[in-house]
């Protein structure tokens, strides 16, 4: 069978078609090599036998590294159970999901407050939400140093109404909390406002006409419609806060560790590269699972939106 | 809004919690910059005014040649990745085709993949790659990261655009280059703008993958103030980070500015 030749039109829609991809493709490749790439490599590494001194042993394939996040090799060469690491998983998942009530609780009435206030104002408010934001975390997290330790700003504050001894606030897991709600805030504030701003307040007003008190309006009107931001803005504090590295490595005690120090220790004093891998593995895994569900939840709200 | 239609007046309450939130959010910061200034060395008690704790840091061989790496890495970034953002962002908008959606997943993928998941497996690629860490290594992984932030707010800008003003250009007899360089580009110009000058703060800022990918020789600035913090907390350290707070804040807000200007015309 002969093919129709194809039509001048179709002809030129294929060249700009051509074009456009040969402008997508620079990005996609940088990224793919440099993002995707890299994480191929990861997973392949996280089922390899460590190397001796660092690096691991090419070829040698072992599940040694995700079993080691339960079972340990003892002196006599049994499997034992370990509860070290699941310790560490539970910490960091414990204070991620307390930093994100915490954010949510500040954040939402934040947001709310700010979406109702005149457009010029509430432009105002969200770029003074947006500067920590796009400020360095780390130099927002060593700010904290300076409020929290002994003889830090709180310690000499409660000095003055006549507070007397040590509070010892630093090196703790609640400085790291602190940290951590003080970092991510934004990132709960910014979606919230985005749909909140987009809210249709006569509703709200018919809420309130048909008798409505305001718990029932915020529970029964405003929060539905907000669902969309706010589990945005859940994802977007809870991912960042798992991961979070130097906010308990700075902040934290040598015994408040988290996920991203385990990580990290893997590449430093541990030399365990393959289970470095399998922890950021297992990490990445879990946070694309998430995404998912998010996606699949909120989808079609944003579809049926637009 | 009228005011006897604003619902804020049924939400008592939210007046005292805005000022907690934003207290909470710039008090450290404030605190952070005064003692940056502070003439006491020993303790965060107050003592008198002084420039010089910004001496002793301009006078730092280290702090100013992180700086400088800083720089290099931040520009070069920026650069790279606002150009490829461009290019793309352009090849994005008009008509849907097919296997947009695989490009939209890949700029994302910067976006929602844990930082410490990044810095993990871009080290990893290096080693294994036999590349070896340095300046390059860290611009590579930086100018990957950098690009969605350079890419959305081009991309938002290029859907605002009226796509009739091309056939118009097209009907006055201009070439489609011309009708890019003349029309679309002046255009997209603050949305570039402001795009690069996110890229350039996302660099700037970025401690945990450079911290992974650097190598000897390549530290940056983040990087370095990160060692110096472990070792102690010094007057050094607050005029240090200042600057970099200083610096990131002077350009969201010349970004924000920009961007504002970009709407207003374009309204």
């Amino acid at each position: 069978m002969t093919r129709a030749a194809p039509t001048v039109k179709q002809r030129l829609e294929r060249i700009d078609l051509l074009g456009r991809w040969g402008l997508i493709l620079p990005a996609a490749l940088m990224i793919f090599s440099f993002m995707a790439l890299p994480m191929l490599v990861m997973a392949l590494i996280s089922i390899l036998e460590p190397g001796n001194f660092g690096g691991v042993k090419w070829g040698a394939y072992s599940g040694d590294a995700y079993q080691k996040f339960i079972l340990e090799r003892d002196l006599s060469d049994h499997l034992v159970v370990n509860t070290d690491y699941l310790s560490i998983f539970s910490r960091s998942f414990s204070l991620s999901a307390v930093t994100t009530v915490l954010t949510l609780l500040l954040g939402f009435p934040s947001a709310l407050y700010i979406a109702l206030q005149p457009p010029k104002r509430r432009q105002i408010l969200m770029f003074l939400v947006s500067i920590p934001f796009w400020t360095n975390l780390l130099v927002r997290t060593y700010s904290w140093i300076l409020l929290l330790r002994n003889g830090g700003l709180i310690q000499s504050g409660l000095e003055v109404i006549g507070f007397r001894g040590s509070l010892n606030l630093l090196y703790t897991d609640f400085a790291v909390q602190v940290g951590l709600v003080y970092s991510f805030l934004p990132f709960m504030v910014l979606p919230i406002y985005t749909s909140l701003e987009k809210l249709d307040w006569r509703l709200v007003e018919a809420a309130f006409d048909l008798g409505a008190n305001r718990w029932s309006a915020l529970r029964r009107v405003i929060l539905p419609l907000a669902a969309p931001g706010i589990a945005s803005g859940c994802i977007l504090v809870f991912i960042p806060a798992l991961g979070s590295y130097f906010i308990p490595e700075l902040l934290g005690g040598s015994r408040a560790l988290m996920i991203g120090n385990l990580i990290q220790n893997q590449f430093g004093a541990s030399r365990n590269w393959p289970f470095g891998a399998a922890l950021s593995f297992a990490l990445l895994a879990f946070v694309l699972v998430l995404m998912l569900l998010y996606a699949l939840r909120f989808q079609r709200n944003l579809e049926a939106q637009s | 809004m009228t005011s006897s239609q604003n619902p804020l007046w049924r939400f008592p309450g939210l007046q005292a919690i805005i000022w907690f939130f934003f207290a909470f959010l710039y008090v450290p910061i404030f605190v952070l910059v005064a003692l940056s200034f502070n003439k006491n060395d020993a303790a965060t008690l107050w003592t008198g005014f002084t420039f010089d704790w910004y001496r002793v840091v301009l006078e730092n061989d280290n702090i100013v040649r992180a700086a400088q790496n800083s720089l290099i890495v931040a520009l070069s970034a920026t650069a790279v990745s606002t150009v490829l953002a461009t290019a793309a962002a352009l090849g994005m908008a008009g008509r849907r085709f097919k296997g947009q959606n695989v490009f939209n997943a890949l700029v994302g993928l910067p976006l929602l993949v844990p930082e410490i998941v990044t810095a993990v497996a871009s080290l990893l690629f290096f080693l294994s790659l036999g590349i070896p860490l340095s300046l390059v290594t860290v611009i590579i992984a930086h100018i990957v990261f950098c690009t969605p932030f350079a890419y959305l707010p081009i991309r938002a800008r290029l859907e605002g655009l009226d796509p009739r003003i091309n056939e118009a250009a097209a009907d006055l007899y201009s070439s489609p280059l011309r009708a890019f360089w003349r029309v679309t580009l002046p255009l997209l110009l603050p949305g570039i703008l402001s795009g690069a000058m996110l890229a350039f703060i996302i660099s700037l800022d970025d401690f945990v993958i450079t911290f992974f990918v650097a190598g000897a020789g390549a530290t940056t600035l983040p990087v370095y103030i990160f060692g110096m913090i472990r070792i102690g907390i010094t007057p050094e350290v607050n005029a240090v980070s200042s600057l970099l707070l200083l610096l990131s804040i002077a350009v969201v807000t010349l970004s924000y500015f920009l961007g504002q200007r970009g709407a207003a015309h374009s309204s």
